[in-house]
């Protein structure tokens, strides 16, 4: 084992990728010499050369066209969406080309290409380049969608991402590059569409992914110390959910919450807690509580930011909440 | 390759398939056999077989949502078109596209589009993998005047002129973006102006002209091919149908405008070059469209005997392996 960060745990499944399959290709703003926005692709440019590592002009919409294209003609593209806020102008290639093409091809050929969606509040960034669209995703039959919470997820997802024969969306939490994590020297892969049981726990279920899974984690440290044992899911991959491992815990601890930093309204949080209304009912002892975003635009100032996504104390005192029904 | 007699003759097999498959589609529609809606190409034979029939094996092609001609011209058999427009599992997408995603990936047609423009980044990453690869193959990217008018088509232009993609973006401006004339959506006259802008070169031809419309993209896709990087065609055509089988009353144009462009139908005008320098006789052309009309029919019967896809196939196709 190793410690590295989340960043460079991102970078070197990039790498592997790259040395092992010479189809896989970077593409996307600044990803170059500059590095990427936050630093991801530093140095893969002087390793594979401006052939493999390609520098576009701030054109969103085609490098997921080209992407797309070049997916379906066997590459393996990995592009970048400098903010994953620059969706929006990705969003017909990503769902009406990508997302579609084996469907309605019948399978005439598929679509291997990774975005990569640097997510999430915390930086002070503002209204648009802040926001968790992570659901937007999930609500597009075609795509599969994951949110690595740690270095050790970062590396062995990417990995598979990258080996997926389908378009990926992979979202990387701002707040979690610099985070750091043991990872194995040996190659590893992380499957797509499984969960991972963080933490055990027999009171309450902490259903969470992405950044908001090590505020989880603090909190049932904290809560802990009053005697109440949290078991946290990492749900690894958003889509396709994993719905047996959130349906087992839910059957052990009978009450539930799921965190999310995205907006509550149509967030994952929803739909998880209809999975449970509809397979898992009779085992609830309590309603599911959604411990989310608030409806409302990233604010810039900072005590208005924090107060806008759940924070390690709003999480300990919804599971305590939880405890008493 | 220089037009030859055999290839002239091919082209108008092709472009009377086309019309004919059309009419009887038209037909179809009036008496609600088929499901959905469907987009004719009627008039605009020249310019999308004139076009297809100048790439070589290893090529590809992306389509717009006007897309019959051009399916035709790059090879797509009648029978499992139909078949796709009925909606059957015989049909080239299994009955899951339709007439405006119809695909024949093995004769490398990446598919007619139903997003104007949406063509667009298939054809940049499949020039893209000719590139990365150093393959002597270009990607024809067919286009509408409307598709010009996107945001799409400029970021494309300008990133395949940088990156200097093998591709011939080949608009063919059929001057009405469902009812709007060009003159009302542009302020250029001509599109090729906007491929200047991106530092690519343009060409402008008659659409109508099969003649024209092969020997001038031959040369582009010749110059393509090389290595000199994208160019872009304009082919000035005119939509003798209505935008779509709902275009029924078309308010926005005289028919002194419709028919001023039925004289120059590119079939009659390929008829008029071929018994003029000798090709054929009418005997011979007579003779191609009753077998054309009787293939077309012998499709139809196929198509309806055909069967409806079962819905186990819903699960089937959305991820891949």
């Amino acid at each position: 084992m190793k410690e590295i960060t989340y960043k460079e745990a991102l970078r070197e499944a990039l790498s592997e990728e790259m040395i092992r399959d010479e189809n896989v290709f970077l593409m996307g703003h600044d990803i170059g010499i500059y590095g990427g926005g936050f630093g991801v692709t530093e140095g893969l440019v002087l390793q594979f050369g401006e052939q493999r590592v390609i520098d576009t002009p701030i054109s969103e919409a085609i490098i997921a066209g080209l992407a797309t294209g070049a997916a379906i003609s066997g590459l393996r593209p990995v592009i970048e969406a400098m903010f994953s806020d620059f969706v929006t102008l990705m969003m017909d290639n990503i769902v009406n080309q990508a997302a579609k093409f084996s469907f309605m091809s019948a399978s005439q050929a598929c679509v291997p290409l990774v975005l990569r969606m640097p997510a999430g509040c915390g930086t002070g960034a503002g209204a648009q380049h802040s926001q968790s669209l992570e659901a937007w995703m999930c609500h597009v039959p075609g795509l599969k969608v994951v949110f690595p919470s740690n270095p050790y997820e970062a590396k062995g997802l990417m990995k598979a991402a990258i080996r997926d024969n389908n378009p990926v969306i992979f979202f990387e939490h701002k707040l979690a590059y610099s985070s750091i994590g043991y990872v194995p020297e040996d190659e590893y892969v992380i499957p797509i569409g499984q969960a991972n049981i963080m933490r055990k726990g027999n009171h309450i279920t902490m259903v969470s992914y992405g950044h908001s899974v090590q505020k989880c984690l603090m909190a049932a440290a904290h809560l802990k110390e009053i005697g109440i044992s949290a078991e946290i899911i990492d749900l690894r991959t958003l889509y396709p959910l994993d719905e047996a491992t959130i349906i087992n815990s839910v059957k052990k601890t009978g009450r539930v919450m799921i965190v999310h930093e995205a907006v509550k309204t149509g967030g994952l949080g929803g739909e998880i807690s209809a999975i449970l209304s509809e397979k898992a009912f009779s085992y609830l002892k309590a309603p599911i509580l959604r411990i989310a975003g608030k409806d409302v635009p990233i604010p810039f100032s900072k005590t208005l930011e924090e107060a806008c996504v759940p924070q390690i104390q709003d999480i300990e005192n919804a599971a305590k909440r939880l405890m008493r029904r | 390759m220089s037009l030859t007699n055999e290839k002239i003759t091919i082209m108008y097999n092709k472009m009377v398939t086309a019309r004919l498959l059309e009419e009887m589609l038209h037909e179809m529609f009036s008496e609600h056999m088929l499901h959905g809606t469907t987009h004719l190409g009627i008039g605009q034979e020249a310019s999308g077989i004139g076009a297809c029939m100048t790439l070589r094996d290893g090529d590809k092609a992306t389509l717009t949502h006007r897309n019959h001609v051009q399916c035709i011209g790059l090879g797509m058999n009648v029978k499992y078109l139909l078949a796709e427009m009925f909606g059957k599992e015989t049909g080239t997408n299994s009955g899951l596209g339709g007439s405006m995603h119809l695909m024949d990936l093995k004769n490398g047609n990446l598919g007619a589009n139903g997003i104007v423009g949406g063509g667009l980044g298939l054809a940049l990453g499949a020039a893209f993998k000719m590139h990365y690869h150093k393959e002597e193959n270009v990607v024809m990217c067919f286009l509408g005047d409307g598709a010009t008018n996107e945001g799409l088509f400029h970021e494309a232009l300008n990133l395949a002129s940088i990156k200097n993609l093998p591709v011939v973006f080949f608009v063919e401006n059929n001057h009405y973006a469902v009812s709007m004339n060009t003159s009302r959506s542009m302020k250029v006259t001509d599109i090729g102006q906007r491929a200047n802008a991106y530092g690519i070169r343009s060409i402008i031809l008659d659409g109508n002209d099969a003649i024209d419309v092969y020997n001038m993209t031959f040369s582009a896709v010749q110059y393509v091919r090389e290595g000199n990087g994208p160019i872009l065609i304009e082919s000035k055509t005119y939509r003798v149908a209505g935008h779509s089988k709902s275009d029924v009353k078309q308010l926005y144009r005289s028919q002194e405008e419709v028919d001023a462009w039925v004289a120059k139908d590119p079939i009659k005008r390929l008829e008029e070059y071929i018994l003029k320098n000798n090709i054929a006789n009418s005997e011979m052309l007579k003779e191609i469209n009753t077998r054309v009309m009787d293939e077309i029919r012998e499709a139809v019967l196929f198509a309806q005997n055909s069967l409806d896809p079962s819905a186990d196939i819903l699960n089937k196709h959305i991820y891949a392996k």
